[in-house]
């Protein structure tokens, strides 16, 4: 597979426009291909060896982001609000956590008539209309020019919509800590959301996310959207894989490439709280998008009515 | 009261129940944005379940949002083509529609957003949300202040 953006030429043009841009602070990954396209992953999921290299490489660069909670939590009324505390397992990384934003998922299939292991890195799709951001009632997510979609911890309430409207349900909760501190902590929100933020800071800095950057395998290749969707094509019809995320909840800004269906990944794969499907996900935010038109025609059909009226009732003064 | 009075008023009478019912609905889903309905026991009374289901109460949202654009270019044109010289605004009606307009425009832009590519910057989203909140939560008030005191939109010229 040729590969078009490798590390090195992403950072080599990372940091010639760093040089050039280091004043706009404008995330080199996309200014270094020199356009506006998203910045996208492809996962090859045939070289991951299951190392877990990419899960503590996010760890260390991400733990000035983790959670500091206050104990002991504010009391929460009424009680059927979940406290979710993770400050104590801050080592568990078989699932996403607040304290775990990429973990490895594996599944035993077979491939070519073979029984094979096969170990999937697994974190935020980073959407390209992403449901947790639109949705966020405050705008504490926010999605970044080159696709990048964050939750502001800063102005986060804690109250797990974008978990809730997210068709993976990836991000995660830390109850006693965040803005609900400061306004009613018993009353309204319940910490703060977390995910992985494809170390946004990194790319800004003209670097690699972490998990891309230490992988010893090379499973992982970013770059624009384009290049990246026709790459994950010729990858595909090279090992006559599977292709899944481009067309994912209308398109997602992460491409795993496999060898075997993603049905049957989904089959082989443990499921459940913190550990995504690989099922198909239609367009979530489609059917009320599509409403957008009727709502551009509403006032011509007002305006259209009271025209119709103002005719019926100068023919009847006639 | 002739015939044609009477038909007018009954339209107005529509518009006017439309108008209320439509304000609900927008409440009640735009609160519904809010995780709000399911902690607090709302959406486990019979019948209110879909106020906990995000995807549902934002296409409705969307649907009334739609009704009260249809509705308020019918009052407005209906003003200007054919009642302008019999009625006149009320200074609570000017202070309502000025709300509603707000409510209009910061919820198109919302909807703007809402579209893939739409680029609106962080402090601006945060800005059009609790600028939205912020006036409906006036507007309630405003419209709850003015049923109790039996304040109009408009009234007769003299």
């Amino acid at each position: 597979m040729a590969k078009e953006i490798s590390r090195r030429s992403f950072l080599k043009g990372g940091l010639a426009a760093a040089c050039t841009l280091a004043a706009t602070s404008i995330p080199v990954g996309a200014s270094a291909a020199n356009n506006k396209q998203q910045l996208v992953t492809l996962l090859d999921i045939r070289k991951c060896i299951g190392c877990e290299a990419c899960v503590e490489a996010c760890s260390e660069a991400n733990t000035d982001k983790y959670p500091n909670p206050k104990k002991p939590f504010p009391k929460m009324y009424p009680d059927r609000v979940p406290v979710m505390d993770w400050s104590d397992k801050r080592d568990v990384t078989d699932r996403l956590t607040p304290y775990n934003w990429v973990y490895i998922q594996s599944a035993t299939v077979e491939v070519d008539g073979e029984e094979t292991e096969i170990a999937i890195p697994r974190r935020c799709m980073h959407c390209i209309n992403p449901p947790c951001v639109k949705l966020c009632p405050w705008g504490a997510a926010r999605q970044l020019s080159n696709g990048t979609s964050r939750i502001d911890s800063d102005m986060c309430m804690g109250g797990s919509k974008c978990k809730a409207v997210c068709p993976w349900n990836i991000p995660e909760r830390q109850t006693g800590v965040g803005l609900y501190l400061d306004i009613l902590p018993s009353l309204a929100g319940n910490g703060v959301m977390y995910k992985c933020d494809r170390c946004y800071n990194q790319i800004a800095d003209g670097e690699l996310p972490a998990c891309i950057e230490v992988c010893p395998e090379d499973v992982q290749t970013i770059g624009p959207r384009d290049e990246i969707i026709k790459q994950a094509h010729a990858l595909a019809k090279e090992i006559n894989g599977y292709i899944y995320g481009e067309k994912e909840n209308g398109g997602t800004n992460t491409i795993y490439v496999s060898p075997v269906p993603f049905e049957k990944l989904n089959k082989a794969i443990e499921k459940g709280k913190g550990k995504p499907h690989f099922k198909p996900v239609k367009d979530t935010m489609a059917d009320a998008n599509n409403l957008a038109a009727a709502m551009v025609l509403a006032p011509v059909a007002g305006v259209a009515a009271a025209v119709g009226k103002f005719y019926k009732m100068t023919k009847t003064d006639e | 009261m002739n015939k044609n009075n009477k038909t007018q008023s009954n339209k107005r009478s529509i518009v006017r129940y439309t108008y209320m019912i439509t304000v609900l609905f927008l409440a009640l889903t735009g609160f519904g944005q809010m995780p709000i309905f399911k902690r607090y026991y709302i959406a486990d009374i019979p019948g209110l379940g879909w106020l906990a289901r995000f995807y549902v109460t934002h296409y409705i949202h969307y649907l009334f949002a739609i009704l009260l654009i249809v509705l308020t270019s019918y009052v407005i044109a209906e003003y200007l083509f054919i009642n302008r010289k019999r009625i006149k605004i009320t200074i609570s009606g000017y202070i309502r529609g000025a709300l509603v307009f707000g409510l209009v425009i910061t919820g198109v832009l919302l909807v703007i957003r809402n579209l893939a590519g739409s680029g609106f910057p962080p402090g601006f989203i945060v800005f059009l949300d609790l600028a939205h909140l912020g006036l409906v939560m006036v507007l309630l008030m405003a419209g709850l202040y003015c049923i109790i005191l039996k304040k109009k939109w408009a009234k007769e010229r003299l």
